[in-house]
């Protein structure tokens, strides 16, 4: 089976701004993968990439072996960092609006989720907070039987208490054929569900590495070797 | 079952140490079937490839099975228990003679302060 995500040579360019340069990057299925990086440090512009929403510079992306188009976004399971929901929809026409859209939407496990965290379903987008409009986001991208999860800042609005429940959600939810690529820079929260690390600065790959050899080798936790590899 | 993880250390190596710790309590009693890796997983809040480690190591010795059909479960074997028990004393102990020492006390007035300690209740 070919790796969920190939990157030979990515470079992103915008006017003034290089935002990718020269990735190379290749991400096997059936891992929990964390896309570190301060601000600004390219890691929006590689999900954009990945989900077609952006078309390189130069080089390639590859998700599963094909150019991201229709038959990628059947795989790919994407959370972005806005909320694009419509006001208007109730959370129940959300889960409809997603049945509609996606094949491989469980709908079952959707409404399993809201249960667990309390929403009702029948409330509507507009009259909820910004941190329980993401766990909704979430639970429709969650709820997918997709080949590849794609997360910009899951887990930025939510308290501690709904973070536990996503990550619990997450390790219950992906199959062992699933990659979830987390993008973030709330490490400490997140690197005891990684595989691997991917940290990346001013558009470029420093790192990509197994955390629990990076806590072996280095005896540190991922997050204190961030700080130091982006000290300011 | 609590489980208590720090990320300075490989996560798999404090899981062994505490699935071990929750053998040697009871948490976990001899012949008990594990839950899946997955739900486990999910317990402690860490990465199913993790735990998934954890066991296999488990496994190699000899504290856990594997059923192919049915699961994991805890070993049977009682001597192998007691034997863990005995190492993971044993450890305390090197660990508390070490501790006294750094406070000045030699392994015999260790040992001398442990047995009145023990004799007078307090």
């Amino acid at each position: 089976m070919s790796a969920i995500l190939e990157c030979k040579s990515l470079s992103k360019k915008f006017t003034a701004l290089t935002a990718l340069s020269n990735v190379n990057l290749t991400l096997e299925r059936g891992r929990i993968i964390g896309l570190l990086g301060p601000n600004g440090s390219g890691k929006t512009t590689m999900i954009k990439l990945l989900n077609g929403l952006l078309v390189p510079t130069s080089g390639s992306i590859l998700v599963d072996g094909k150019l991201p188009g229709p038959e990628t976004k059947k795989i790919v399971s994407y959370l972005p960092e806005k909320t694009y929901l419509p006001d208007w929809m109730k959370i129940s026409d959300t889960i409809e609006f997603f049945q509609d859209f996606y094949p491989d939407f469980d709908s079952k496990r959707a409404n399993e989720m809201l249960e667990r965290l309390h929403l009702d379903a029948n409330r509507r987008m507009k009259t909820l907070s910004k941190g329980t409009k993401e766990k909704v986001q979430l639970i429709l991208v969650m709820s997918r039987n997709a080949d590849l999860y794609c997360l910009d800042e899951p887990i930025g609005g939510v308290d501690p208490a709904a973070r536990d429940y996503i990550l619990n959600t997450i390790i219950t939810n992906y199959n062992e054929n699933a990659t979830v690529l987390i993008s973030t820079h709330l490490i400490a929260d997140i690197e005891k569900i990684l595989d691997e690390v991917v940290f990346i600065k001013d558009g470029n790959i420093t790192l990509h590495a197994s955390v629990e050899d990076i806590r072996s080798k280095e005896g540190k936790s991922v997050d204190t070797l961030f700080r130091e590899v982006f000290k300011c | 079952m609590q489980w208590e993880l720090d990320s300075e250390r490989p996560v798999y190596i404090q899981l062994i140490e505490q699935i071990q710790a929750g053998i040697i309590s009871g948490v976990f009693k001899p012949g008990d079937k594990l839950p899946s890796v997955r739900d486990l997983a999910a317990e402690a809040t860490v990465n199913p490839n993790t735990m998934q480690k954890a066991l296999s190591e488990l496994e190699r010795i000899g504290l856990v099975y594997a059923n192919r059909t049915s699961g994991r479960f805890i070993t049977s074997d009682e001597a192998m228990i007691t034997k863990l028990k005995g190492q993971s004393a044993k450890e305390q102990i090197l660990d508390f003679i070490e501790r006294m020492k750094q406070l000045g006390f030699s392994p015999e007035e260790t040992l001398a302060l442990v047995t009145d300690i023990v004799k007078n209740g307090r």
